[in-house]
């Protein structure tokens, strides 16, 4: 801490000060703390008017489902969404960070944001921290020059593609889209697709499960079909009730109906957040 | 219990040096070997290709080969040693024939055979480096089976080995059905060979399908799939991300 009083921390870029402290305490027999990983299925499409997302809500720590039913699409800006596939915490923080960058660029510009900001943004942060940052991304968006779908990996590197899966459960879905994925589909053969893809994901993958999110993009407008299928309902609550031992004496009978969680959104992003 | 039991004989010869020389890592190895059961029997599928490693050294290698009147096998992992595996075999067939009771190794035997030798390989800490695919029509009960190198075997209607497991069985849970025809089953198994052959990186574009019935063993002449690489993506694929790639 004395340290930082006397000089300037360092702009930008991996601080590798505490590395050899870290593996000092580890070779001392400290365990490492595990992270939330979220062993995904996520995918992209581009078809006639936009983009399709696609991801699975299983979020795993290590053996254990910690989140059944987890956001894995992340908003960027009202054209650009984003799918984040590794350390749940990196890709939370990462599409957070670039989407706040995002916006107090479009303050500056006054205009619509553009898939290749995002993307850059997102490579330049990465690759500064070599990968350390486990994020692995689909950015997909629809912009004044059309619909883009990019893939961002840890290291920084990106691709661009008509279509695209990451996450553990990347071949299951890629062996889907390479048998079905041609050019020019509407949007309702697309998200069949989409979802095929993450069910294969989801049903062939251990890492995956759970339910099936979609994003639709397109040129002015978008949708977010949260739980869009749910292909893992659960089947084992018992419908006879509970009953009391014969010895028991009914007293009085109460019966309390519970009531329904009603959503109320009021207009505008209910997931801007 | 028969005559069988003297091959292992000859197995220990090999493992008996002191300095004994194991299966460390593969060497040549062939990619992955997908089947189905369809109507009429069963039909397996594999390139064929031999890699030395990260080239594609060998285009022409048979990894499809009859076994007996009612068995069909399909091996990946290393080339030296599935062919080590057909002696195996061959002998196995021999002395099957020189019992000349009428009687026949079925599918089943010759998986358990299978499963035998490479679990008890393991076990000597000197594996046959394989994924093995069993398949075969006997008396009308077809049977698809599969064993690795350290002897995990089941038997299933649809099995496949390395990334085949990855690529081709989700879709062969989607799609595969009781009852496909020849046709259907040629189609299916088409469909997982070309997905692999984009996304597996030592698959090769020239594959032999065989088929084996109550009738016989087919092994079709080598072909190769069409593909498909004009997407208009591909054609200009940073149009609007110039610099990217």
């Amino acid at each position: 801490m004395s340290r930082e009083a006397m000089e300037m921390p360092p702009k930008g870029g991996f601080s590798f000060d505490l590395c050899k402290r870290n593996d000092m305490l580890v070779k001392k027999g400290l365990k490492e703390p595990s992270f939330l990983k979220t062993g995904t299925t996520i995918v992209g499409l581009i078809f006639k008017d936009g983009v399709i997302l696609g991801a699975d809500t299983r979020a795993t720590e290590g053996p254990i489902v910690a989140d059944k039913n987890c956001e894995k699409i992340h908003y960027m800006a009202p054209n650009i969404y984003c799918c984040g596939a590794g350390t749940a915490a990196d890709t939370e923080a990462v599409t957070d960070m670039v989407s706040s960058q995002l916006k107090l660029h479009r303050y500056h510009t006054g205009r619509e944001s553009r898939v290749v900001t995002a993307l850059s943004l997102l490579k330049s942060h990465l690759f500064s921290y070599q990968g350390h940052v486990s994020a692995a991304l689909v950015l997909g968006g629809v912009d004044v020059t059309g619909p883009h779908l990019h893939t961002i990996y840890p290291h920084g590197s990106t691709d661009t593609l008509p279509f695209a899966t990451m996450g553990s459960g990347s071949l299951a879905a890629m062996a889907v889209f390479e048998s079905k994925y041609r050019e020019g589909l509407t949007r309702d053969e697309g998200v069949k697709i989409v979802s095929e893809a993450i069910c294969s994901g989801i049903f062939n993958d251990l890492g995956s499960g759970s339910n099936v999110d979609i994003c639709v993009i397109t040129q002015g407008e978008k949708e977010y079909l949260r739980n869009h299928m749910l292909p893992n309902p659960r089947t084992y609550i018992s419908e006879k009730g509970y009953t009391f031992s014969k010895k028991t004496e009914v007293l009085r009978t109460k019966i309390t109906p519970l009531t329904e969680m009603v959503e109320v959104i009021e207009g505008g992003d209910a997931m801007e957040e | 219990m028969n005559s069988v039991d003297s091959k292992p004989a000859t197995s220990s010869l090999i493992g008996s040096e002191a300095d004994s020389q194991r299966t460390l890592y593969p060497y040549v190895t062939g990619t992955s070997v997908v089947g189905i059961k369809y109507k009429d029997g069963i039909l397996l599928a594999a390139d064929m290709g031999g890699s030395y490693g990260s080239t594609l050294r060998y285009k022409s290698v048979e990894r499809l080969k009859p076994v007996g009147k009612h068995s069909l096998i399909g091996g990946s992992g290393e080339i030296s040693d599935f062919q080590e595996i057909m002696r195996y075999l061959d002998d196995l067939i021999l002395s099957d024939n020189m019992w000349d009771d009428g009687n026949s190794l079925g599918p089943k035997e010759v998986h358990n055979y299978l499963t035998r030798i490479m679990y008890n390989r393991r076990n000597k800490f000197n594996p046959l480096w394989n994924s093995l695919v069993l398949g075969g029509v006997k008396n009308g009960q077809k049977y698809l089976g599969t064993v690795n190198m350290i002897g995990v075997h089941y038997e299933d209607n649809h099995v496949a080995t390395g990334f085949g497991n990855h690529l081709a069985r989700p879709l062969l849970r989607d799609e595969w059905h009781e009852n496909l025809t020849f046709e259907e089953g040629v189609i299916l198994l088409e469909k997982c060979m070309r997905v692999l052959l984009y996304r597996d990186r030592s698959a090769v574009n020239k594959l032999q399908i065989a088929k084996i019935t109550e009738e016989g063993v087919t092994i079709s002449p080598p072909y190769a799939l069409k593909t498909f690489w004009n997407f208009s993506a591909f054609e200009n694929p940073t149009l609007g991300a110039e610099g990217s790639w």
